[in-house]
């Protein structure tokens, strides 16, 4: 039993595994007869989504499902990029406040009925509706009158969406929002089927019930064994579509996805075991994919309590002191970037203020941190005690765990470590009492740094610091009401700089997505958001035994 | 013609002592997973107070705890168990439908083959006691106690499924391949119970007078096990099989988690992890009704494999 419940380490490689032939693509599309003759895949997805509702679904699980049965007015190429969806093309207005949308009118629902301009103010009213309950609904705050409408201060209808014909429609914003049209393909934003909705009620989401307008529709869900999607004739590209089928299936043990990979069951796990790495390396090479992801992993400090309140320079030589190089390859070890500042890279061609000590040695950042350690009134004898806390977890455990050595290490801190059963956790982070040092994180549902940088505004809910700034505060709106690109990005510099510099985070390390792809599966790329989908994908057929 | 009529009575009078069990079952369960910190709508994107609000009103969270435990009270009287708070298009009483059939067939199998592979080895050690048969049986029933089904199961899939290829790594489909393994790995351990349990029952059976009678009388000893010795010492069996029964057929988490079936048992720990009230207390009043029900049909058992045992007064 040395192996004791491991993934067979001493597993030689499996070189029979078929491999598919040479892509062959003409005029970007593949050549059919390099295509294989089932075009089914097999895609392993996170756990259970908890709803195909688009409008009350959260979760990365079932988004993913949801952006093969639906299609907002916009929706993203391979590579993660805005391109048009539903909406064939639009205007935006002057003040950068009034978009008019264009539909495309070969959109069909998957029971063929046209998809009109009132299916998606009916959606965006849904999703923004109280009664709806959604969890997801502050997606749509830049849309006018939305704040008012999701407190129940006003109706839906009064929400600033508008359908000007059939085919065309007007959304009115609040502040001009650069990045509103890549809101438009998040789920919270679909359209909803109007009969089906009025039959069906809150069960329109339901195997058998639901209508969708995406490349795929609902044929079965059987809970906690999988999702099966089938290529929607009506859909307006059908003829591009490749994959005739997909299932999803969820995992709540993600070495079991692996083991069903290498059993030839799956062609896409969602994630890969982490303690592996290195063993899928060795075996896996050409099929374990790691990109990196839009999310940032740090620890965060409670700036309302001691011994944190009025401590900079004993919070910068926390941050300074540990060892992103030796965390992120002895500790995290899948080809995470390590990460000085907030926002994580990849985002159009915003850049973070690096600090200057990024490019000091570990050693000279050492020396800066015992210095600012002592200058903040700690020393051998009167060391600092500190608690850090995280959720539960074997990674979040080894990540906190290399911190209080690397801390004792170099300044001499005491810390204990405090496990904490997510709710739990959460509710003591948001209380702010028992919190000193805690685990924390952010993956963005869009491409811009403010939905990063709007964490940090006095009282926002997920403020989990008590930060509050009110320089910082005064740029945040700035940034919202500021419409030329440039001009917003460079704010937002400026308020990412001002807050790496008044030290509330200890950056860590930016997310990767890491996972394995069968060879034969094409049409995908990697992209920050790891949107991925199906209706790119296609599946080579295997070469002859033996070539 | 007493002994039946006693055994009825003795029913009736279990069936009333039911509703006490599961409403003090249901109070404290109620009170408990509401005393847990965290609520089912905590998630790390905080919800603005109004929506917060809104999805309490939706569920009746926002009422006094005392009418929402009333509320509670009423639905269960008609088995409805409400909507589940974290699968939302599902209520709870249809993820028990679609689980249970699963966690049943797994678990039911597993207890079949248990018994039958259990009871026969434990037979075999009994008869050729303190031989090498003996020996080496029992040490495998020790090793299979022992080893952990989360060690097991992964090293079954990986010579299975992953080298071999002969049996798929996991999932779900009602084909008897997928059921193989999980039933296997759930079936080792008992038929290790069963085994030892049957093995010293057997043996204290066969060392008793009425069986040295019946040698004595120069039956032979094949037909001495079968009608004399077997019923007796099968109590032991029996009265361990019903509770483990209900264990096994209300799904394994481990087993679930590692194979990918969708039974019962993960909803016993997901619906915890997720505060997910209506789900929590759904699994558990069905498990302890379960239980209930398998240890009145033990009873049952007991008293036709054990004529000492009559429920009957005036005995």
């Amino acid at each position: 039993m040395a192996c004791g419940g491991d993934d067979g380490q001493l597993t030689p490689p499996r070189d029979n595994r078929p491999r598919p032939v040479d892509e062959l693509l003409v005029d970007g599309r593949p050549d059919p007869s390099t295509l294989a003759a089932e075009q089914v895949l097999r895609r392993a997805n996170g756990e259970e989504p908890q709803t195909l509702d688009p409008h009350l679904a959260e979760g990365v699980p079932s988004s993913h499902i949801l952006r093969d049965l639906f299609e907002g007015l916009t929706t993203e190429a391979p590579d993660g990029t805005v391109i048009p969806g539903t909406a064939q093309r639009w205007n935006i207005s002057r003040d950068g406040k009034t978009y008019t949308f264009y539909l495309r009118r070969d959109a069909r629902w998957s029971n063929g009925d046209p998809v009109m301009a009132e299916d998606f103010v009916l959606g965006l009213q849904r999703s923004a509706d109280p009664a709806t309950a959604s969890n997801y609904a502050q997606v749509l705050l830049p849309i006018e009158n939305a704040e008012a409408v999701l407190g129940g201060m006003l109706p839906p209808d009064q929400l600033g969406i508008e359908a000007l014909d059939e085919f065309t429609l007007q959304i009115r914003l609040r502040d001009p929002t650069p990045y509103f049209l890549g809101l438009l393909s998040h789920s919270s934003t679909y359209p909803v089927h109007r009969p089906s909705l009025a039959e069906h009620g809150a069960r329109f989401s339901r195997p058998g019930n639901l209508v969708s307008n995406g490349a795929y529709e609902l044929r079965e869900w059987v809970v906690r064994s999988h999702i099966l999607v089938e290529r929607n004739p009506h859909y307006h590209s059908a003829d591009q579509v490749l994959l005739d089928r997909v299932y999803y299936y969820p995992y709540e043990d993600q070495s079991t996805a692996l083991k069903q990979y290498r059993a030839g069951e799956l062609h896409w796990t969602y994630e890969v075991p982490n303690n592996q790495f290195k063993w899928l390396q060795r075996h896996h090479p050409e099929e374990l994919v790691v990109s990196p992801w839009l999310g940032s992993y740090f620890f965060g400090f409670n700036l309302t309590r001691e011994p944190f309140i009025e401590s900079p320079d004993l919070r910068q030589a926390l941050v300074m002191a540990i060892d992103r190089e030796l965390l992120t390859e002895k500790v995290s070890q899948f080809g995470e970037q390590p990460s000085f500042t907030l926002v994580p890279p990849g985002i159009g061609e915003y850049q973070s203020p690096q600090p200057e000590w990024a490019d000091w040695t570990q050693q000279e950042r050492n020396d800066e941190a015992r210095r600012l350690y002592a200058a903040a009134g700690y020393s051998q004898e009167r060391p600092l005690r500190v608690e850090i806390r995280y959720n539960t977890s074997e990674n979040h455990k080894k990540m906190a765990l290399a911190i209080a050595s690397l801390w004792k290490q170099v300044l001499g801190v005491h810390a204990t470590l405090v496990n904490e059963e997510w709710k739990v956790f959460l509710q003591n982070r948001e209380q702010k009492f028992l919190t000193q040092v805690f685990r924390a994180g952010w993956i963005s549902d869009y491409g811009d740094p403010y939905s990063f940088l709007e964490l940090f505004r006095t009282g926002h809910g997920q403020n989990d610091y008590g930060y509050s700034n009110p320089v910082y505060d005064e740029l945040l709106t700035m940034i919202a009401s500021e419409r030329i690109p440039a001009r917003r990005r460079r704010l937002m510099e400026e308020a990412e700089r001002m807050l790496l510099e008044t030290w509330p985070i200890i950056p860590v390390y930016t997310y990767v997505t890491k996972r394995l792809v069968d060879r034969h599966v094409r049409g995908w790329e990697n992209n920050v958001m790891d949107h991925h989908y199906s209706r790119y994908m296609y599946l080579l057929k295997s070469r002859p035994a033996g070539s | 013609m007493m002994h039946e009529h006693g055994i009825l009575r003795h029913a009736a009078q279990r069936l009333l002592g039911v509703l006490p069990t599961m409403l003090l079952l249901i109070t404290v369960v109620f009170f408990l997973v509401r005393v847990a910190p965290g609520g089912p709508f905590d998630s790390e994107k905080a919800l603005p107070p109004e929506i917060q609000a809104n999805l309490e009103a939706k569920y009746h969270l926002d009422e006094p705890l005392i009418q929402q435990y009333f509320r509670y009270l009423g639905q269960i009287l008609v088995l409805d168990f409400g909507p589940s708070f974290q699968y939302k298009d599902w209520t709870v009483n249809e993820l028990i439908a679609e689980g249970f059939p699963v966690s049943l067939t797994v678990g039911g199998l597993a207890m079949v083959l248990a018994f039958l592979v259990g009871t026969m080895i434990g037979i075999t050690a009994a008869m050729k006691q303190n031989t090498p048969v003996d020996y080496s049986t029992m040490g495998f029933a020790m090793l299979g106690i022992s080893i952990p089904n989360f060690v097991v199961a992964p090293l079954l899939i990986l010579v299975f499924a992953v080298y071999a290829g002969w049996l798929p790594a996991g999932g779900w489909d009602w084909s008897v391949q997928r059921m193989v393994l999980p039933v296997i790995t759930l079936a080792l351990p008992m038929i290790a119970y069963v085994a030892r349990l049957t093995r010293g029952s057997m043996i204290e059976v066969l060392h008793s007078n009425f069986i040295r009678t019946a040698r004595a009388k120069g039956l032979p000893e094949k037909t001495v096990i079968r009608r004399h010795a077997l019923k007796p010492a099968m109590l032991p069996v029996i009265s361990f099989m019903g509770p483990a029964t209900a264990g096994l057929i209300t799904g394994s988490v481990v087993i679930e988690r590692i194979y990918a079936i969708p039974g019962l048992g993960s909803y016993f720990v997901t619906g915890a992890l997720n505060r997910d009230y209506t789900l929590v207390m759904g699994v558990v009043i069905f498990y302890g009704l379960l239980i209930i029900l398998l240890n009145f049909i033990v009873d049952l058992l007991y008293a036709w494999l054990n004529p000492k045992i009559r429920y009957d007064e005036e005995y």
